[in-house]
C-alpha cells in the first residue's frame, strides 16, 4: 500500500485553501487506491497547523522550525527531495499556485519523478496517474499520462476540488520530525510583504461590478465603460490585461492575483475568463459577460451571456439609462 | 550583465475557434497566426532594460523550426544582441525534454541572469523554468513582478495569491519566470524587424548537442485533446443591441440592485 503526499501551503499564520482541496481530491484517491494518506507540513516553530491537518490525512509529518516559516524554494526543495526518496510516496500533491509554480518543477529535477502541472482531474489507471488540464487558456482540455516511474509529482489547479463542508474527520497521527542536519544555505532571502491590494475604492465591497477585459481594446475606450458604470452607480473594474497595460490601478483587479469580489451583479465586457479570474468571481450572485467570442470560456461560467461587440451593447445601455 | 531569454512562438487563439486535428493530440494549426508568447514578450523587454542599464549582452534562445526564427528577429529588434535556435527535428517535446535541452545548450554559455515567461500561452505548463534552473544549479524565483541588480545579489518581487507581493533578496545568476504587466513591451516596427536580420542568429541541431536518449524521452504525454465538456452555461441573450440593453437592465433590477 503507497503514500499520496499533500504538501501544504501556507502564509502568515493560515493555511492556504488549495491545502484542504488538495486533501479532499487526495482522500478520493484514497478511497478507490487504498493509499494513504500523508499531509507534508514545513512551518514555522509551533505553526499550530498539525491540529486542524490531522483531520484531514492519515498522518501528518511536521517539520516546525522557524526557517520554514515563509515559503523558500531551497529549503523546502531539499527536505522534500529527501523526505520522497525516504517513503516513496505514489502521489505528492503541490497547489498550482506561486509556490508550485516555483518548487514543483524544481524538484522534479531534483527527484527525477514526472511533473505534471495546473491539473483539474486527477484519476488512476492500470496503477499510474492519469490526470486532466485546460490548454490554450481553457479552450481545449488534454488527458495527459505519465512515464512509468516510482513516483509522480502533480500540481493542482486552485478552485479544482472543492471540499463540501461536512467532510468527515479523520484522525490523523502526528509524526514530529527535526530538519536534517546539513541544509545548504538558500541562496534567496525573504525581506517582506506588500498588499497590492489596497486603493481609493474596495471592489469586494461593490453590489454591482463593471468590469472591463483585454476586449476593451484601447486605454481610450476606458473611458466610454466609465460613463456608463458611473450611470449605473456601480464600481468599475476590469481583468489582469487591463492592470499590464497601466490602464487601470491593480485595486480594480479581480481574480486570483487581485481581488476575490462578491456583487449582486457582475457584468463582464471584453473578459475571455481565464481560470485566474473566475475564481475571483465565485462569489458573483449573476455573471452578465458581453464577448465577441462566442467561444470564450467567461460563458462557461457566466449566467447570461451576450455574443456581440462589447461597445454596442454598452451604448444602447448608456442611451437606455440616459433616458430613464 | 548578461542575459538570457528563453522564448517560445505561440498561435494566437483569443476570438479564434480551435479545432483539434485528426489524432486528437493536438490543434488543427494551419489557419492559426502566430505571435511571441505574452509572458516572453515581457521577459525580453525585462533584459533589454537591464542591459540598457547595465551592459552587457542579452541573448535570446528558442526551440523551433524555422518559422520561429520569426520571434527571434523580434527580440533582436527589440534590442538582443544575439540568439539560438535550436531545431528539434521531429522530436515531440515535453517541459522535462525542453529544459534539457535548453540546459545543454546555456550550460556553457556566459551569464548572470535567465529570464523565461511564467507560462507559455499554448500549453499553459508553468514548468520549463524553474526545471531549467535546477538543471543548472541556479537560484530561481516564479511569478516575479520586479528585478533590480544589487552587487552580487537581487531584490526581486514576486506575485503571490490575493493582492500580495512577497520582496526577496536572491543571489546571482538566477533565473527568474517573468509575469506580465513587469514592464511595457516596446513596440517592434518592420524595419526594426528587418534591420535585426543583420544581427547573429545561431542554429543549433538537437542532435549535435550530445543528450542521451533518456533526457531527450518525455515524462508526460498527451493521450488526448478534446473540446470542453458540455456544461449548462450562459443562458444566451440574442437580439439587436437595444433589446439586449434592455434585458440586461432587467436582470439587474430583479437581482435587487437600483440602477
Amino acid at each position: 500500500m503507497g503514500e499520496i503526499f499533500v504538501v501544504v501551503e501556507h502564509r502568515k499564520g493560515e493555511i492556504r485553501e488549495i491545502t484542504f482541496e488538495m486533501l479532499f481530491k487526495a482522500r478520493e484517491l484514497c478511497q478507490t487506491s487504498s493509499h494513504n494518506l500523508t499531509a507534508i507540513l514545513l512551518g514555522g516553530k509551533n505553526s499550530g497547523f498539525v491540529d486542524d491537518l490531522a483531520k484531514w490525512a492519515d498522518r501528518v509529518i511536521a517539520f516546525e522550525d522557524n526557517r520554514l516559516e515563509i515559503f523558500n524554494a531551497d529549503l523546502y526543495k531539499e527536505i522534500l527531495d529527501r523526505l520522497i526518496r525516504e517513503h516513496t510516496p505514489f502521489l505528492t500533491l503541490m497547489g498550482h499556485t506561486s509556490w508550485g509554480m516555483d518548487l514543483a518543477p524544481a524538484l522534479s529535477i531534483r527527484t527525477g519523478l514526472p511533473l505534471a502541472t495546473d491539473c483539474v482531474d486527477i484519476q488512476t489507471e492500470d496503477g499510474r496517474p492519469m490526470v486532466f488540464r485546460q490548454i490554450y487558456s481553457g479552450k481545449l482540455f488534454s488527458k495527459v499520462s505519465f512515464k512509468e516511474s516510482p513516483g509522480y509529482l502533480i500540481t493542482v489547479r486552485p478552485g479544482a476540488f472543492l471540499p463540501p463542508d461536512d467532510v468527515e474527520e479523520s484522525q490523523g497521527k502526528v509524526v514530529r520530525q527535526e530538519l536534517p542536519a546539513g541544509l545548504t544555505e538558500p541562496k534567496k532571502e525573504f525581506i517582506e510583504f506588500v498588499d497590492t491590494g489596497a486603493g481609493d475604492i474596495d471592489i469586494a465591497q461593490a453590489e454591482l461590478l463593471v468590469s472591463i477585459g483585454r476586449g476593451v481594446g484601447e486605454e481610450e475606450n476606458i473611458a466610454t465603460i466609465r460613463e456608463l458604470a458611473d450611470l449605473m452607480g456601480a464600481t468599475l473594474s476590469c481583468s489582469r490585461p487591463v492592470v499590464d497595460k497601466n490602464w487601470l490601478p491593480k485595486f480594480h483587479q479581480v481574480g486570483t492575483s487581485g481581488k476575490s469580489v462578491k456583487p449582486k451583479v457582475y457584468l463582464a465586457f471584453g473578459i475571455s475568463g481565464a481560470f485566474q479570474h473566475v475564481a475571483g468571481i465565485t462569489g458573483a450572485g449573476t455573471v452578465i459577460a458581453i464577448n465577441k467570442d462566442r467561444k470564450a470560456p467567461i460563458f462557461r461560467v457566466a449566467d447570461y451571456g451576450i455574443a456581440d461587440d462589447l461597445f454596442k451593447i454598452a451604448d444602447s445601455l448608456k442611451e437606455k439609462l440616459g433616458n430613464g | 550583465m548578461n542575459i538570457i531569454v528563453c522564448i517560445k512562438r505561440v498561435p494566437l487563439t483569443q476570438e479564434v475557434d480551435l479545432e483539434v486535428d485528426e489524432l486528437k493530440k493536438g490543434v488543427k494549426k494551419d489557419a492559426l497566426a502566430y505571435v511571441i508568447n505574452d509572458w516572453d514578450n515581457y521577459a525580453v523587454e525585462e533584459a533589454v532594460l537591464l542591459q540598457e542599464k547595465f551592459g552587457g549582452t542579452v541573448t535570446a534562445i528558442t526551440i523551433g523550426d524555422e518559422d520561429d526564427e520569426e520571434i527571434l528577429r523580434r527580440a533582436l529588434a527589440m534590442g538582443a544582441d544575439k540568439s539560438i535556435r535550436i531545431e528539434p527535428g521531429e522530436r515531440e517535446l515535453d517541459g522535462f525534454v525542453i529544459s534539457k535541452i535548453l540546459a545543454k545548450t546555456i550550460r556553457d554559455l556566459e551569464y548572470d541572469l535567465i529570464l523565461t515567461g511564467v507560462q507559455a500561452d499554448d500549453d499553459n505548463a508553468a514548468m520549463v523554468g524553474t526545471m531549467l534552473a535546477e538543471e543548472l544549479g541556479l537560484s530561481h524565483a516564479a511569478v516575479v513582478t520586479g528585478m533590480e541588480p544589487e552587487g552580487s545579489d537581487a531584490i526581486i518581487r514576486v506575485e503571490l495569491e490575493g493582492g500580495m507581493d512577497e520582496v526577496s533578496k536572491i543571489k546571482l545568476p538566477s533565473l527568474l519566470t517573468i509575469q506580465t504587466g513587469i514592464n511595457e513591451p516596446r513596440y517592434v516596427s518592420i524595419m526594426g524587424i528587418r534591420k535585426a536580420r543583420k544581427k547573429e542568429l545561431v542554429v543549433i541541431n538537437v542532435e549535435d548537442l550530445g543528450l542521451s536518449e533518456d533526457d531527450l524521452a518525455q515524462r508526460t504525454m498527451i493521450e488526448e485533446v478534446f473540446l470542453p465538456p458540455e456544461t449548462e452555461g450562459a443562458e444566451m441573450i440574442e437580439g439587436d443591441p437595444s433589446s439586449v440593453a434592455s434585458q440586461i437592465i432587467q436582470i439587474i433590477k430583479e437581482k435587487g440592485v437600483s440602477i
